[in-house]
């Protein structure tokens, strides 16, 4: 090493270090700011599309978007609009109840409350087992489709607990959160709907 | 040693999985499927790439008390750039891979070669050297994860190749660890280690 680690150095070149890391971090972040928003805005819409019936509006437009606190935790609730009727709200809640962090879904309703489909936008479930929550067509997925939770009926816990929802195989943990966070999207739902927020 | 060497040497003769057993949390980890242990090795080549580089540029105006943390500064950018530029263009793969993009500024094999490889060594050759033990990584994972995928999920870059459950097991950890000390069993037979 040529250079002498006085201390006059060492500030200089950790200063100018950096200094430099810094000017980088701080262009390349102003550079991908816009695609980085543009792929979760794209993300958030192909989740709401899934789960709502057909809708000709933008549900992520800001005057579509509503925040709904319920029991302290903030949902965001996404309306679809087919012309001026409402078709549906995507309702976007998430649950801390996970096999390993949280889960967080989305839950498409019908204005009448019934379950229209569910999307998982993000989780940390293990591949194989509790990862399964993420595919669509597994069978523990299309058994939400056309439920109502408010159906006295239909008991919105898995079986294990005396419920009506069959779980996931040796998933039970993830199968339970699961239907934690579409509880929850539901009292969101209930409270726009009781509110007389949600009209047809 | 040649160019080309250099290259060669990260795939076999320094294979940071198989050979130095570097940089094992991310192994086990990410290789639940091909396709994530590759997207891992080419992540980390990324940095690894770069990062040689620019500390074999500055090596020689960095005092020797400092090397460390001028080095760290150095990689943790250039993770976060890479972070940046993945949840820009590649969300999907950014989603699965999660944490383990970010712990890249902890993966030894970064600080390990810009430790004993880039600081004594010219751009050129640290971006080679760079190159190989990225390569050998990236092929290392993407090995673990096409045996893993295989016998866990019954499918081969995410296309299944049969009906039913395959063994659970090898995409949990416990399996990643059978995989990978098989392979490595195999790996050393094979180059004579």
């Amino acid at each position: 090493m040529a250079i002498e680690s006085s201390l006059r150095n060492m500030v200089i070149v950790l200063f100018a270090v950096c200094l430099v890391a810094s000017a980088a971090l701080g262009g390349i972040y102003t550079l991908t700011k816009e695609p980085i928003e543009a792929a979760q805005v794209a993300k958030t819409n192909s989740a709401i599309a899934a789960v709502v019936p057909e809708f000709d509006n933008n549900p992520s437009d800001a005057a579509n978007v509503r925040e709904v606190e319920v029991n302290g935790t903030v949902a965001r609730v996404y309306t679809a609009k087919m012309g001026e009727e409402v078709v549906g709200y995507a309702i976007e809640a998430s649950t801390s109840k996970g096999f390993s962090g949280n889960i967080t879904v989305m839950v498409g309703f019908t204005p009448d409350g019934t379950i229209v489909n569910t999307s998982v936008i993000s989780h940390a479930e293990t591949p194989g087992l509790g990862a399964k929550i993420a595919n669509p067509e597994d069978p523990f997925m299309v058994q939400f489709q056309g439920i109502n939770p408010g159906d006295p009926d239909f008991k919105f816990a898995v079986k294990k607990d005396g419920g009506s929802v069959d779980a996931i195989t040796a998933s039970t943990i993830t199968s339970r959160a699961f239907c934690d966070a579409v509880g929850s999207a539901y009292n969101v739902f209930c409270k726009i709907n009781g509110s007389g927020e949600a009209q047809e | 040693m040649s160019k080309f060497g250099l290259i060669t040497k990260g795939i076999v003769k320094e294979n940071p999985t198989f050979s130095l057993v570097l940089g094992m949390c991310p192994t086990i980890a990410t290789t639940t499927s091909a396709i994530n242990g590759l997207g891992m090795g080419l992540a980390t080549t990324f940095v690894l790439v770069l990062s040689n580089m620019l500390i074999a540029a500055v090596a020689p105006v960095i005092p020797a008390k400092i090397k460390i943390p001028s080095y760290i500064v150095i990689i943790a950018s250039l993770v976060t750039v890479l972070q940046f530029v993945m949840q820009a263009y590649v969300p999907d793969l950014y989603a699965t891979l999660g944490i383990f993009i970010p712990l890249i500024v902890v993966n030894c094999i970064i600080l390990g070669r810009a430790e004993a490889f880039a600081c004594k060594h010219s751009v050129i050759d640290s971006a080679m050297d760079g190159i190989g033990i990225g390569l050998g990584f990236s092929l290392s994972l993407t090995v673990i994860g096409f045996v893993r995928e295989l016998l866990g999920g019954l499918a081969v870059f995410g296309n299944r190749i049969a009906e039913g459950d395959g063994m659970l097991a090898f995409v949990l950890a416990p399996g990643g660890f059978l995989v990978l000390g098989y392979l490595m069993v195999l790996f050393r037979k094979v180059t004579k280690q």
